[in-house]
C-alpha cells in the first residue's frame, strides 16, 4: 500500500538537460535560494502522489518531496494521531473536516498565496457561477476556511486563512460499456435496473459508495434525502435495504476495492455499468475498448482535495512549505493533473502548461484537434474526441452532492458491513 | 556452573528454553497482545486502553456474525471433503499403483510444481478462465454444450471454493502420501490371502493405517480454509464474506479492539474445531 518516491541529487543530475530545457523559459517566480536542502514529507492518498510532481519540485524550486501514499481512511487516520510524522497532508475536504479539530494543521494566510486569485469559486464561495446552487455534502468551502491560524472551527465563508489549499478535484459518475448496452443511459436509477442483471457493479470503499447508493435511491425515486451527504440513522437503513434486496436478487457482478479491478471488470465485460473514476475510463480505453464517463440527469458525485500545513512547521520550513503551495498552484502540477482527466485549482495559470487542443480537450469540452496523450505520452484520444460530459461549466455545474463524512459514520460503516457478508 | 548442571533437570530444561523462548515471544506474547486489544475500545482514530466487552457484545448480538461463521463453516467442510477425496487418491495411486520409486518420487514432485508460484497468482489466474467470456464459457459455446455463458462460474461460492480446492490439495496429499508410504505390503497381501476384497482391504486396512495422515492434512485445510480472507474476497467479487474478511474489513476501518475480538472468537473456533477432530485420533501415538 505504500510507495515513497526519494529524489535524490543524481536523479537531479539526470535531468539536467530537461531543466536546462525548462529555465529558457521564463521561470514562474525566483525561488529563495536557502530552501533547497529543506526536505518535505509528504502523506496522501494516491490520487496526486505522482513521481514526476516530486522530480518536477526538485528541479523547479530545489525543494525534495518525500511522497507517502495511503488508502484515505489510513490517511485520514495518519495526519489525525500521528501529526509529527509528516509535512504536507495531501487529503480530501470530508477528511479535512474530521482531522482539522484535532489541531494537527495549521491556517494558511491567504496572502501568502501568490495565486490565490486564481483559484476558482468552488473553494471560496462554494459557487462555479454566482448563479450556481450549492451541492450536498461536505462541500470544500464549508471546511476551507478558519477565522484565524490556530481555531478549529470553520468559518463557513472566506476569511484569510485557508485550511487546505485547493489542488485537484473532480465530477464522478457511472461508467458503461456503451458497445454492451447499446441504449442511451442518462440516470444514476439505471445501476439497479434489472435489465443489467449480474452486470453492475459499485464500489467496496463504505465512505464513496454510500454517495453513489443514495444517487442511486433518490433517481429511483425511493428516498428523498434530507442531505445525502448527512444522512440519518433512517435513511441509511432504507438505503441499504434497497441495495441489499438488489444485491440478494444477483444484480451486482462484484465489487472493487482497487483501481485496477474496477479497470479490469469492465474491459473483460463481466460488468457494462459500476460506480468508476475518471482515470479508470482512461485505462479501459487505453485498451481500445469502448467506455464512457456517463453524464447523468441527476448530476455528479464530486471530490476535492487540498494540500493542508501541518501545525509543527515552522521557520525556514514553514517557508518551504508555502513556496511548494506557490509552486503547486503555479501551473505545471495543474497542467499535469488536468491531464489525468482531474481538475485544477487555478486553471487559468494551469493553461499556460497545455497545449491549446489539450486545454480545448480537457477544460472547455471541444472537440480535439489532434492525438491526446495521456501525461507519459500515450496516446487516448484521437481527433475528433469529445470529453465525457463536456467542458469543465457543463462538468462542475452539475454536481449534486459531494463526498462527505456523516455524523452517523460509524453506524453506516457497520451497516456496510452487514451489506458487504449479507 | 558445574553445581547449576547438577540441579535435577536442568539439562532438559535448559535444552527447551531456546523454543520456549521463540515461542513465548513470537506466539504466545502476540496472542496476548490480542486478548487485550479486544477488552479495549475505539474510536473514530484513536484506540484506548479499556476493559470493556463492548467489541464482544457487538459481535455476539449481531446476526451478521452468525451468517458469517456459517459460511466459515460450509467453505471449510466442502473444501475439507473434496481435498480429502482428491487428497486420497492422488496418494493411493502414487504409493500402490506405481511400482517404481524413482516414478513414484518423480510424480509426488510434480504434484508439487504449481506450488512453485504464489497462491495469489494461482488463485487470480482463475479469474480470466471462469469470466463470462472466458475460456472455460468460450470452449463450452463452441462445443455446443452451452448456449449461454455460464454466470455462476466466477465471483460465486462455486468459485471460491474451486479455489480452496486448487490452493489446499497438496496439503492433504503430502501427509497421507507420508503415511501410506510407511503401511507394511505383508498386511495388505496377509487381507488378501484371507478373502478379503479390494474394497475391504481399503476399508478395513489402508484407510484405518491412514488415518493420522488424513488428520493431519484435515487440520492443515481446515485451519487455512477458516483463516483465509483474501481468495473469498477475489474469487467471490467481495460478494461473500468469512470471518476473515469481517476482520480485514474492521482493520481497514482502524477498528482494531473489534478486529481483535473477532479473531479471538475464531481462534477458539478453530481450536475447538481441531480439538473435536483429534478426538477420533491421537495422531501422535500412530506417528
Amino acid at each position: 500500500m505504500m510507495k515513497k518516491n526519494h529524489y535524490s541529487r543524481r536523479t537531479l543530475l539526470k535531468g539536467g538537460a530537461a531543466a536546462a530545457a525548462a529555465s529558457a523559459l521564463p521561470a514562474p517566480m525566483i525561488w529563495a535560494q536557502d530552501i533547497k536542502n529543506v526536505t518535505l514529507r509528504q502523506v496522501g492518498t494516491g490520487v496526486s502522489a505522482f513521481n514526476e510532481i516530486a522530480a518536477k519540485a526538485k528541479e523547479d524550486i530545489g525543494i525534495t518531496l518525500e511522497m507517502t501514499a495511503l488508502d484515505s481512511d489510513a490517511t485520514a487516520q495518519r495526519v489525525a494521531t500521528q501529526p509529527n510524522s509528516f509535512d504536507i497532508a495531501d487529503i480530501e475536504y470530508w477528511m479535512c473536516k474530521k482531522v482539522w479539530p484535532t489541531g494537527n494543521l495549521q491556517g494558511i494566510d491567504t496572502s501568502r498565496l501568490k495565486y490565490y486569485g486564481d483559484i476558482v469559486g468552488i473553494f471560496k464561495n462554494g459557487k462555479l457561477t454566482p448563479e450556481s446552487e450549492i451541492a450536498q455534502g461536505t462541500a470544500p468551502h464549508t471546511v476551507g476556511f478558519v477565522e484565524k491560524s490556530g481555531d478549529r472551527k470553520f468559518a463557513g465563508e472566506e476569511t484569510g486563512y485557508m485550511t487546505l489549499i485547493p489542488t485537484v478535484y473532480n465530477a464522478d459518475t457511472l461508467g458503461i460499456r456503451p458497445d454492451l448496452i447499446n441504449r442511451p443511459i442518462n440516470n444514476w436509477s439505471e445501476l439497479l435496473n434489472p435489465e443489467f442483471k449480474g452486470k453492475a457493479s459499485i464500489l467496496d470503499i463504505s465512505s464513496i459508495g454510500i454517495m453513489d447508493m443514495a444517487m442511486v435511491c433518490e433517481s429511483m425515486g425511493e428516498i428523498k434525502y434530507g442531505d445525502k451527504g448527512n444522512m440519518t440513522r433512517e435513511e441509511i437503513d432504507k438505503t441499504f435495504a434497497i441495495f441489499t434486496e438488489a444485491k440478494k436478487a444477483g444484480q451486482f457482478r462484484a465489487f472493487w476495492k482497487t483501481f485496477d479491478e474496477s479497470v479490469n471488470l469492465m474491459a473483460s465485460g463481466e460488468v457494462v455499468i459500476q460506480s468508476m473514476w475518471s482515470p479508470a475510463i482512461t485505462a479501459v480505453r487505453a485498451r481500445g475498448i469502448p467506455c464512457i464517463y456517463q453524464p447523468l440527469e441527476e448530476g455528479y458525485r464530486s471530490w476535492g482535495n487540498g494540500l493542508g500545513i501541518a501545525a509543527h512547521l515552522s521557520g525556514l520550513e514553514l517557508d518551504a512549505a508555502h513556496e511548494y503551495l506557490n509552486w503547486y498552484l503555479s501551473g505545471w502540477v495543474g497542467g499535469f493533473l488536468m491531464r489525468q482527466g482531474y481538475y485544477s485549482a487555478a486553471p487559468a495559470t494551469s493553461k499556460l502548461f497545455m497545449t491549446e487542443d489539450e486545454w480545448g480537450y480537457w477544460f472547455e469540452g471541444k472537440e480535439a484537434k489532434g492525438d491526446i496523450t495521456s501525461p507519459q505520452g500515450q496516446v487516448i484520444e484521437k481527433a475528433g474526441a469529445v470529453r465525457d460530459g463536456g467542458s469543465f461549466n457543463e462538468r462542475m455545474g452539475n454536481v449534486a452532492c459531494w463526498n462527505a463524512v456523516m455524523d452517523e459514520n460509524q453506524y453506516m460503516v457497520r451497516k456496510w458491513n452487514q451489506f458487504i457478508a449479507s | 556452573m558445574r553445581k547449576l548442571l547438577h540441579i535435577p533437570n536442568i539439562r532438559s530444561w535448559l535444552l527447551a528454553s531456546p523454543v520456549t523462548l521463540v515461542l513465548s515471544f513470537f506466539l504466545l506474547l502476540p496472542l496476548l497482545m490480542i486478548v487485550v486489544v479486544s477488552f479495549w475500545g475505539a474510536s473514530e482514530y484513536a484506540i484506548y486502553p479499556a476493559f470493556q466487552f463492548e467489541n464482544y457484545e457487538f459481535l455476539f448480538t449481531s446476526s451478521v456474525t452468525y451468517t458469517v461463521f456459517g459460511k466459515t463453516f460450509v467453505y471449510a467442510f466442502i473444501t475439507w471433503a473434496a481435498t480429502l477425496l482428491i487428497g486420497f487418491t492422488v496418494a493411493y495411486f502414487l504409493v500402490f499403483h506405481v511400482r517404481s520409486q524413482t516414478w513414484q518420487i518423480a510424480l509426488f514432485l510434480l504434484c508439487t510444481i504449481p506450488f512453485w508460484t504464489s497462491n495469489i497468482i494461482r488463485m487470480i489466474s482463475w479469474i480470466p478462465f471462469l469470466g463470462r467470456h472466458g475460456l472455460a464459457n468460450e470452449t463450452l459455446i463452441s462445443m455446443g454444450v452451452i448456449s449461454e455463458p455460464l454466470e455462476w462460474l466466477l465471483y460465486s461460492d462455486f468459485a471460491v471454493i474451486l479455489a480452496f480446492v486448487h490452493l489446499y490439495t497438496l496439503f492433504m496429499v503430502v501427509p497421507i502420501f507420508n503415511t501410506m508410504l510407511r503401511i507394511d505390503h505383508s498386511l495388505i497381501e496377509a487381507a488378501r490371502d484371507n478373502g478379503a476384497t479390494g474394497f475391504q482391504i481399503l476399508t478395513n486396512v489402508i484407510i484405518p493405517l491412514t488415518k493420522p495422515g488424513i488428520m493431519i492434512g484435515s487440520i492443515f485445510v481446515v485451519a487455512l480454509v477458516m483463516g483465509d480472507f483474501i481468495t473469498v474476497r477475489f474469487m467471490s467479487g467481495s460478494q461473500e464474506a468469512n470471518v476473515g474478511r469481517l476482520i480485514s474489513n474492521d482493520i481497514g476501518l482502524l477498528q482494531y479492539p473489534s478486529a481483535a475480538a473477532t479473531s479471538v472468537v475464531l481462534l477458539a473456533t478453530v481450536v475447538l474445531t481441531i480439538a473435536i477432530m483429534l478426538r477420533f485420533v491421537d495422531i501422535r501415538k500412530e506417528l
